[in-house]
């Protein structure tokens, strides 16, 4: 979806601000809402990062940039905690349990089986290294992982990475595809993404997926 | 969209992310610099108890067990961080071999070190040369090899560094110190997809006798992800 997260190339962020000797939590709560994020994963039902990301994007721009990284990551597990009904609003304002509350029957979640990670498969590969190719134009409201700022822009293939299923979610932030493709790295140069003002010797690197590229 | 809209609303949660967001402005420097604050993990006040409660109320329906959490906290405040990455680092400059494995297939050269894992299982090593400085980003959210690097710093995350690194790389590093010569080439590494990177970078004149573990010392996190050299 075109949204706030999909940073690259915006302006008026200002200076980046570099915090010496960070601690790897600030607070406690960062490392608990961090680990609940990874512990409890499975339970809240994103069974690969996908929905989890589309959720994150999700949230009103203006929002998205008042939360911190944490926030917004306890944040969607909050709401799906919420919205699969695993908890109640007013359990979460009580701090405790309602021993009453009855839990849902959850129905099997949809996700592909095949996961994020790289897959043992044999497909032909529509593209070849050297070859050029263009970015697609998808402006779907889904999560994909094609950022805007190389869409229509063409670059060059220097690798293909193997097959791995398209982390692509629906609009209900499900990921119910089995479609196993080629990711390739692409390169493209700065001038042809930010034009000519651009410095000459700058390249820019993506991992695409297949289905994002057309021949140029 | 709009039932995430109402659930947000439902939550309350926009009257505290604006408590959290004013009580930034108040020691921010400027107006531009507020987003920047608000990167900084100013975090509403109530967020804690927000965290707390979540947590207790599934764990009291057996959904979360506090220690599987414990352990988690513990793996990246004391035993994942860029110490791990720098192992890799200063093994492939005493050991060329090791160093060719590495830039040719940086998982399994790294999973010889066993420095795979959640967010690392599929590793690209890039190498910095007199002719080539590289960089690594993640524009769409924050994607970083944390097996080998830890948990990303705030500014890795944050949206100027999101923004900027894509479109003005040289102004990027050079606020980081780092004076790039128009004759080196920069080459950016946006982390799309499942593939996460880690830079070589050039091995510090002087330190011809160290050997790798004093070597290992050397490397910095910042060093490995581009925005420093050695």
């Amino acid at each position: 979806m075109n949204s706030i997260h999909d940073m690259g190339g915006m302006h008026g962020f200002g200076p980046i601000v570099v915090e010496v000797d960070e601690p790897v939590f600030h607070e406690e709560w960062e490392g608990r809402a961090y680990a609940l994020s990874i512990g409890w994963f499975p339970a809240s039902q994103y069974k690969e990062w996908g929905g989890f990301r589309h959720n994150l994007e999700k949230i009103p721009p203006k929002d998205y940039l008042n939360m911190s990284y944490y926030e917004r990551w306890f944040f969607v597990n909050e709401q799906k905690a919420m919205q699969l009904g695993l908890v109640t609003e007013e359990e979460l304002n009580n701090g405790n349990a309602d021993p009453n509350y009855l839990m849902p029957q959850l129905e099997p979640h949809p996700d592909s089986s095949l996961g994020p990670g790289r897959l043992d498969l044999e497909i032909n590969a529509k593209f070849e290294n050297g070859g050029v190719v263009r970015a697609k134009e998808i402006n779907g409201r889904a999560h994909n992982r094609l950022p805007r700022y190389v869409r229509g822009k063409t670059g060059t293939i220097i690798s293909d990475n193997g097959i791995y299923a398209l982390q692509d979610t629906n609009e209900k932030d499900e990921q119910p595809y089995d479609d196993p493709q080629h990711v390739y790295t692409v390169r493209f140069s700065s001038e042809e993404l930010w034009g000519n003002a651009s410095h000459g010797n700058d390249f820019i690197y993506l991992d695409l997926w297949e289905s994002y590229l057309e021949f140029a | 969209m709009s039932r995430d809209g109402q659930k947000i609303d439902r939550r309350k949660f926009l009257k505290g992310a604006a408590v959290g967001a004013a009580a930034v402005s108040s020691t921010a420097i400027s107006n531009a610099q507020d987003q920047e604050s608000a990167d900084h993990q100013h975090a509403p006040s109530d967020i804690a108890l927000r965290v707390k409660a979540l947590e207790t109320v599934l764990t009291e329906k057996n959904l979360v067990d506090p220690s599987v959490l414990d352990e988690v906290v513990d793996r990246y405040e004391n035993r994942i961080g860029p110490q791990n990455g720098a192992k890799v680092v200063a093994k492939a400059w005493v050991d060329s071999d090791y160093k060719a494995r590495l830039l040719d297939d940086g998982t399994a050269a790294i999973g010889e070190l066993d420095l795979l894992g959640t967010e690392g299982e599929h590793m690209v090593v890039v190498e910095n040369t007199a002719e080539v400085h590289n960089l690594v980003v993640c524009t769409l959210c924050s994607c970083y090899p944390w097996p080998t690097l830890g948990l990303p710093p705030t500014w890795y995350k944050s949206s100027a560094f999101r923004a900027r690194a894509v479109i003005e790389p040289r102004a990027v590093l050079r606020e980081f110190g780092l004076e790039v010569s128009d004759e080196t080439e920069i080459r950016v590494w946006d982390s799309t997809a499942e593939m996460r990177y880690l830079v070589l970078p050039r091995r510090p004149e002087g330190a011809e006798d160290m050997n790798e573990s004093e070597l290992a010392d050397v490397v910095t996190r910042d060093s490995m992800i581009g925005v420093a050299i050695l």
